[in-house]
């Protein structure tokens, strides 16, 4: 499958090179190098020279790249190198060309044991670290007693759980996070909205923990035909963590599953139907001949008056030959960041059902430039906490365990937009 | 220390240092040293001088140490093998440490040694640790056998190894059920593949699927982790189903895997059901199989950028079999701003697949806002996509144009060059409708700069010179510049002349023979002068004949259902979520194992003659194959070559640029462009109305158009092509 695993930094200098396989040669660096780092027509994340893929992402300023030389899956490729991107973080907090090189051993660790002759082995981060550490060596003894232990965890049936896990206090934290994904064309009109939703759980449970998991949603309620109302939401697609038993929710709808130690992704859902725009954008943009522009932006938040959106960051994108803008607003900071070709309005705080405005104007030097203004889409990042654009709640989680202690659930509710999701056009 | 292999060490430098530390009495100092050889190693610096003194520090009770003393190793063994075989006792002494993890390490480590030498100490720890009570060595040891395979084959047969991998598939642990299928399939298809160059694979070595194998996939797969579940997955669309029943089974077994949060498993499930829903006769379960689908894949959509990707070009493989799959659901892939530029015109795609009559004027409006965008490549796209709406469906037509003028009327040169371009096919889709455009479209005349929107342009003043007024005054412009015109242009320009010669006799006389005589002495393309000659000689032989060869009634267009052949499609669905699913091209194409390769394809050529798509596949792998050469240009000095690396560079480069260009041509508005250029002519607007002397001028010459590979979806246009050829053969 995966013939070698390679990390470049921006200029194309090898930091990692790992061979899997007798097909290549070292020097397949160099080929990458010349064909994709030095070359600035790629316009595909995989490239095909004679019979070699070279399958690359970008993260901050390092190439991790994969090669195969046989008719291999890509989306696991993908998948696999996204995989690691993810450990990276986990292990030293920002995969970049600096971090990869203080840890380039702990790197050559990990891919080794991720990946075995090119095929993908266990990569559950909590696993990983068991046995693949930071802090160095530890004690001879203990390693040797653990080790067993460690290999009956990374194959056994529940490869993601300790057996030996123990707690005074059993508690488990569920995280509902949404993020908006909203496309608004320039007359109002929703073009788009849906919700990308994951629940992510704390579980400090002692024991072998036998979970019980139930939404308002609709398929689920449908089969346990209790009265489903106005209050069930419809969740288009969901995608739950390798320990939901997949075959019992197609057959039953019910999500169960023995859930790993610590932090984890539970399950992730997409809903498009009646979902909620917490902040509704209206902006009025008109351009004064060639020489000015003028903004009216107002925002308003629509939700219970008692919650409030926090981190609220509008980018308002202007014309490349802008000169100066002048802004007013009634709420928070509006700066025109001339790299970025925008202004940043920040409002630290927005209560719902209240409303907030922007004007502004923007002034151009003469261009012989033809084309008019692109006018990118409106931007806009948010936090609500306790609010679900989609509607959906938790409403219950059960823990059965065999010594049948006494377990606490704390479930928290987050809706958000960042890094574009909700564009508004103008 | 010194003088190892007969070489004396340097004293000085990086080396001697390291060297010095490597042999320190403190345990900090040999692994801070081991670290700074492996960074030495990663940069390619020749760090093998040291291979003894690293050597000495394998046998330590550091688990870290150890892993980084075995990279070395890995790195080094087959260049210095006679001095691994130092290293063997405390490899074998490792494959029996009382620690697990120690056990796997050592056993992974020497299976990648690929050192002849070692290997014939690999089979007794192997034997012993395929047997291991811990599971986590005996996955190691699975994927071992593979390896040892790949290196000796008859070693691995002949200790019985694989008959224990066999074995494996019944383990206990579904991860080591995983690996055993892993190491299983991959020593078939390196059995395979050998195969190929001489004799039938090994029947030891191939991985035979039964229904006793089938359940215990079966049984494995909602156990094991998510990359075990990809190769057991890719296992099951091997199995051939004996009857319906089975087919049935597997399906609804492997459907809850649409759920899963890896965007691969979800893939490679939908590969196995795609597969073996062809034998599901029950409709009903048919349709609930391909409404299950739509919603992971819809998902898929929301992924990182690259994942998307690859899902978008599965996606639309599977419209092309199962147009029905997402019907609904064309806003989600309503391109982004910030979307990268491949994924854009992939949606671009999905989208144009998508459009019917109750949604089509979303896609417009969708589509005007993407032709104000920045980037000219999605700009152009996005308007040669309002064409391919204005062609699949009817209604929209008139709709459709109007956008286009909109987008003419901002007089943003590529914008209109494109739009030209466009409203020329939807003329040839819907003749005498919409001739009310033409004014504004001649407005533009000197806004075009570009050859084929110039050529679109003269088609249309030619194909209605009879109500165009001043058809004359414009194609004089054209043939007062003739000389400097681009071929395609000057082609256009020569047959609209004689199209307007031909309508309006009287007014045109001199401008025809100004053309005719232009073409036939200034001109150096033989492509051209062949035309001309041979207007020359119908005109003045037999005029009614020039009017049915010219002035024929040209057939219709339409737009390609599928942008592969249906054979390839089938191929390609039961390969969904690979290289070859993303490339829409069969994996022989690009996936040539050297000459051997290259022979194999020829010969199955042989077999499916008719078949254009394989022909074109046979050029790919020869081209492939150069670059494939250049690519190992590190064995190039034996051949005496000095400066390779720079020709390396600048070949190896045109097979980039040609593997991007087959992606982009099996876009089919490309075909459709295609069509017009009658039998790879070239000239988008050379229609099928003259299309026997573009024959007799691509058989005549190689015109640099005909180089470029027609792709291989216009069979059918071909085809069209071909009949006013029949037709007109018999006037002669």
């Amino acid at each position: 499958m995966i013939s070698g695993f390679f990390i470049f930094n921006q200029k194309g200098e090898v930091l990692i090179s790992r061979l899997y396989r007798t097909d290549l040669k070292r020097s397949i660096a160099d080929v990458f190098r010349i064909q994709v780092v030095s070359n600035s027509d790629v316009r595909s994340p995989i490239v095909t020279l004679g019979s070699t893929s070279f399958f690359h992402v970008r993260v901050n300023n390092v190439y991790v790249l994969a090669v195969t030389k046989c008719n291999a899956n890509a989306a696991l490729v993908f998948e696999f190198c996204y995989r690691f991107i993810g450990i990276a973080k986990s292990y030293f907090g920002k995969l970049d060309e600096e971090s990869v090189k203080n840890n380039f051993v702990l790197i050559y660790e990990l891919i080794d044991e991720i990946l075995d002759f090119g095929f993908p082995q266990n990569s559950e981060i909590d696993t990983l670290k068991m046995y693949i550490t930071t802090e160095g060596v530890k004690s001879e003894m203990a390693v040797r007693e653990e080790s067993s232990k460690i290999t009956l965890q990374a194959t056994g049936n529940v490869s993601w759980r300790r057996s030996d896990v123990k707690y005074r206090k059993n508690e488990a934290f569920v995280d509902v996070v949404e993020l908006v994904n909203l496309m608004m064309s320039s007359n109002g009109a929703v073009l788009r909205a849906d919700v990308d939703g994951h629940i992510q759980m704390r579980a400090y449970l002692s024991g072998e923990p036998e979970c019980k998991f139930g939404l308002n949603d609709k398929i689920m309620l449908e089969k346990s035909e209790r009265g489903a109302g106005d209050s069930a939401v419809e969740l288009d697609d969901c995608q739950f963590h390798q320990c939901v038993r997949l075959n019992k929710f197609d057959s039953e709808r019910a999500i169960s599953f023995i859930p790993p130690d610590g932090e984890f992704e539970l399950m992730r859902y997409r809903s498009t139907s009646n979902v909620n725009l917490p902040l509704r954008v209206h902006p009025i943009v008109t351009e004064h001949g060639r020489s000015r522009v003028e903004y009216t932006i107002a925002v308003k938040a629509n939700f219970d008056p008692k919650l409030a959106a926090t981190d609220v960051v509008l980018r308002i994108p202007t014309p490349l030959n802008t000169t100066k803008v002048d802004v007013k607003v009634s709420h928070g900071k509006g700066k025109y960041v001339p790299g970025e070709n925008h202004l940043t309005w920040k409002v630290p705080r927005l209560q719902g059902g209240s409303e907030m405005s922007l004007t502004a104007m923007a002034e151009l030097t003469p261009t012989t430039n033809r084309q008019a203004w692109a006018r990118p889409p409106i931007e806009v990042d948010f936090q609500v906490l306790m609010f679900t654009a989609s509607g959906l709640l938790v409403r219950f989680l059960k823990v059965f365990e065999k010594s049948n202690y006494h377990s606490v659930k704390w479930v928290r509710y987050l809706t958000k937009a960042e890094g574009g999701t909700y564009q508004i056009r103008f | 220390m010194s003088g190892w292999a007969g070489r004396a060490p340097p004293k000085k430098g990086e080396n001697y240092e390291l060297r010095a530390d490597l042999n320190s009495e403190y345990r900090d100092k040999r692994k801070d040293a081991i670290k700074r050889v492996i960074a030495n190693m990663t940069v390619g610096k020749d760090v093998s001088g040291l291979f003894p003194d690293v050597l000495k520090n394998m046998q330590t009770e550091d688990l870290e140490q150890k892993k980084l003393v075995y990279l070395y190793l890995m790195n080094y063994a087959k260049t210095q093998p006679e001095l691994v075989i130092l290293a063997v006792n405390t490899f074998v002494k490792d494959t029996a440490d009382s620690n697990p993890l120690v056990r796997a390490l050592a056993i992974r480590t020497m299976g990648c040694l690929r050192a002849e030498k070692i290997i014939n100490y690999l089979c007794d720890p192997l034997q012993q640790c395929l047997r291991d009570d811990n599971p986590y060595v005996r996955k190691t040891a699975a994927l071992c056998v593979a390896k040892l395979y790949d290196l000796k084959p008859e070693l691995a047969i002949d200790n019985g190894f694989i008959e224990q991998l066999q074995d494996l598939v019944s383990d206990s642990n579904p991860m080591v059920v995983a690996n055993a299928v892993v190491a299983l399939t991959d020593i078939h298809q390196t059995a395979l593949a050998a195969a190929e160059s001489e004799n039938p694979p090994d029947p030891r070595a191939t991985f035979t699927l039964d229904s006793h194998i089938l359940n215990k996939l079966l049984i494995a797969l909602n156990e094991c982790s998510e990359w075990g579940r990809v190769a057991i997955l890719s296992s099951l669309a091997r199995y051939r189903a004996v009857d319906e029943k089975e087919s049935e089974h597997i399906c609804e077994r492997v459907v809850p895997q649409f759920q899963h949060v890896n965007g691969s498993v979800v893939l490679s499930a939908i590969k196995v059901v795609m597969i073996h829903m062809r034998g599901v006769g029950r409709e009903d379960l048919v349709k609930q199989l391909v409404r299950k689908m739509a919603p992971p894949l819809v998902t898929l959509v929301s992924s990182e950028p690259e994942v998307q990707w690859v899902a978008l070009r599965n996606i639309n493989l599977l419209l092309q079999k199962r147009s029905d799959i997402l019907q609904n659901e064309m806003r989600v892939f309503f391109c982004k701003y910030n979307d990268p530029p491949y994924v854009k015109v992939e949606k671009l795609d999905i989208m144009v697949r998508l459009a019917q009559e109750k949604n089509v004027d979303t896609l417009l409006s969708e589509l005007k806002e993407y032709a104000s965008e920045v980037d000219v490549d999605f700009v152009r796209k996005s308007i040669k996509a309002i064409g391919q709406c204005a062609i699949k469906i009817d209604s929209s037509a008139e709709r459709c144009v109007n956008v286009l003028l909109e987008l003419i009327s901002t007089r943003v040169s590529y914008v209109v060059q494109e739009a030209v371009v466009v409203i020329k096919d939807i003329f040839r889709k819907y003749p005498d409708r919409y001739e009310g455009v033409i004014p504004t479209l001649c407005a533009n005349l000197e806004e075009l700069d570009e050859p084929e929107a110039k050529a679109s342009l003269i088609w249309i003043i030619g194909e209605y010179a009879d109500k165009i007024e001043n058809a004359d005054e414009l194609l004089a412009i054209f043939v007062e510049t003739f000389t400097e015109e681009a071929y395609q242009v000057q082609l256009q320009t020569l047959t609209a002349v004689v199209k307007l010669f031909l309508k309006k006799p009287d007014s045109a006389q001199g401008v025809v023979q100004r053309v005719l005589e232009t073409a036939t002495k200034d001109c150096d393309s033989p492509d051209v002068r062949d035309r001309a000659y041979i207007y020359w000689r119908l005109l003045s032989t037999d005029p009614g004949a020039a009017k049915a060869v010219v002035l024929a009634v040209r057939p219709p267009i339409s737009l390609p259902r599928t942008t592969v052949s249906p054979a390839v499609l089938e191929e390609l669905l039961g390969e969904i979520s690979s290289l070859a699913s993303v490339y829409h091209k069969p994996a022989d194409t690009f996936i040539g194992r050297g000459r051997v390769g290259a022979d194999a394809l020829q010969k199955r050529i042989h077999d499916l003659e008719d078949d254009v798509s394989r022909e074109k596949a046979l050029k790919t792998v020869v081209a492939g194959q150069k670059s494939e050469n250049l690519l190992d240009f590190d064995d190039a000095p034996a051949e005496g070559a000095g400066g390779l690396g720079v020709t390396t560079n600048s070949l190896a480069a045109t097979t980039l640029t040609t593997g991007a260009s087959a992606i982009t041509t099996s876009n089919p508005l490309d075909d459709l462009v295609e069509l017009f250029g009658s039998s790879g002519m070239g000239a988008p607007a050379a229609a099928p109305s003259f299309a026997q002397p573009a024959a007799f001028g691509s058989a005549f010459s190689a015109p640099p158009a005909l180089a470029s590979t027609p792709s291989p979806a216009p069979i059918p246009s071909a085809s069209s092509a071909q009949q006013p050829q029949d037709d007109l053969l018999g006037l002669f």
